[in-house]
């Protein structure tokens, strides 16, 4: 299990807590492991093509991942919001 | 009382006031920071609806009792999972005649909701002309931003997308059909095929009294249609400018349109720092700059193509336009003189009026 950490209203979608525990062997797999835990979350981090969305970054124990990016048990995925928002 | 919504860069907010001088109140803002794209008030429900593209979390639908209220996100705004496409942006959510909702938005996408909003499905007939056809984006996107719906035909309806021209249903959206003989676009060379798809199509109306008869804004040209949409003519002698976004009907006259003519495609600001609504009262024979009331000078504004409204008809049609300095008026005598109803908003995306 990977230790997810969410914030602002993705935290709020899934259920409040600042983080907790979702399976799977890559991002993408953690992140939709994370939707099927907390439904609303579907479509606010991945997209319809399975995609981090462009201003989304993703963090498998501090370092930038894709959504190839391995993980393993006990890693930490930190999800954030990009500066690259705009104006 | 009439009530404006405005979607902005920096979120909804609600107007209330009454035409003449003297701004509108804020009533709330709701979305603080986000851009809203469009927001609306369903006239069978009551309810508000708005869409909202999170630069972070994408694009979603809300709705609410009030725009005050508690929004809840609805369901099923989004694309076939495992394609190559994602959503993008919603741009517009127009009212059916049987209590349905559409949406369009980009990449060239239409929803309906048969549930006031809550619920959505994607209409795949359309859908798969644009898989089929690669269909291009406009400067704005691949984005389907007019549905207009034929009076008391709920099955018949007419979409335009930008840049994929006008296309027509009479099943409720089962099968599709072109609407775009007549349109030239000065974009392409001349010897273009006269079937390109590549037809930036700005903002689309339909007379509510005499609904074969339509009225097109588009990238260079305004046109008028007799035939619910299969043929184009083009009426915009007459204008400054053929060039602009938006464009709104007078509901008691089918010879009535308003457009709001910018530059040019290289200069999309209006002409000569004047800020001037245009009428026809003839089908597109004659125009009529109405600016009475409006900055004459000095006055560089760009509307965009949902940020024009009216509410009402004949000579009390209220017309209301928001520019994306921020500054939004209004008229209550069918654009004879203008009154400013906000200032100092952030970029405005749309208006809708409702009274």
């Amino acid at each position: 299990m990977a230790l997810v950490c969410l914030h602002g209203p993705l935290r709020n979608l899934a259920g409040g807590r600042p983080q907790q525990e979702v399976a799977g062997t890559d991002v993408q797999a953690v992140l939709r492991g994370l939707e099927d835990l907390h439904p609303s979350v579907a479509g606010w981090i991945l997209d319809e093509r399975g995609t981090i969305r462009r201003h989304i970054n993703v963090f498998v124990n501090g370092e930038r991942g894709g959504e190839q990016t391995a993980v393993c048990a006990g890693d930490r995925v930190e999800v954030l919001p990009a500066i690259t928002g705009g104006a | 009382m009439t009530e404006l919504l405005l979607g902005t860069k920096k979120g909804l907010f609600a107007l209330e006031g009454d035409v003449g001088p003297g701004e509108f109140e804020i009533t709330c803002r709701a979305f603080p920071g986000e851009p809203v794209d469009f927001a609306m008030r369903d006239p069978a429900s009551g309810r508000v609806l708005a869409t909202v593209t999170s630069p972070f979390y994408g694009p979603k639908i809300w709705f609410a009792d009030d725009p005050g209220g508690d929004w809840t996100q609805a369901e099923g705004v989004a694309l076939p999972e495992g394609g190559e496409q994602a959503l993008e942006r919603i741009w517009v959510i127009v009212a059916g005649e049987d209590g349905s909702l559409y949406a369009g938005g980009d990449p060239g996408v239409l929803f309906e909701s048969r549930d006031g909003g809550e619920n959505w499905q994607l209409n795949r007939p359309l859908w798969e002309h644009r898989v089929a056809e690669d269909w291009q984006p406009g400067g704005g996107g691949l984005c389907l931003h007019s549905i207009v719906p034929w009076p008391g035909e709920p099955d018949k309806l007419a979409i335009a997308v930008s840049a994929a021209g006008v296309w027509l249903t009479d099943d409720h959206g089962e099968n599709w059909r072109r609407g775009n003989r007549g349109i030239r676009p000065r974009y392409l060379p001349d010897d273009a095929p006269e079937d390109t798809l590549q037809l930036c199509v700005h903002r689309m109306e339909r007379a509510q009294r005499d609904p074969e008869r339509m009225f097109i804004q588009f990238h260079g040209g305004v046109y008028r249609s007799d035939d619910a949409g299969q043929t184009w003519t083009a009426i915009g002698d007459g204008l400054p400018s053929d060039f602009g976004f938006p464009l709104a009907l007078d509901p008691s006259d089918p010879d009535s349109a308003y457009v709001i003519p910018l530059t040019g495609d290289f200069d999309r600001v209006m002409p000569d720092g004047s800020v001037r609504v245009y009428e026809t009262r003839d089908g597109g024979a004659t125009w009529a700059p109405r600016g009475d009331g409006l900055p004459d000078r000095e006055s560089y504004l760009t509307v965009l193509r949902r940020a024009f409204d009216r509410a009402g008809e004949g000579p009390g049609l209220q017309l209301y336009f928001g520019a994306t300095s921020g500054d939004v008026f209004g008229s209550g005598d069918a654009g004879a003189t203008w009154f400013t109803a906000a200032t100092r908003l952030p970029p405005v995306f749309s208006v809708t009026a409702s009274s």
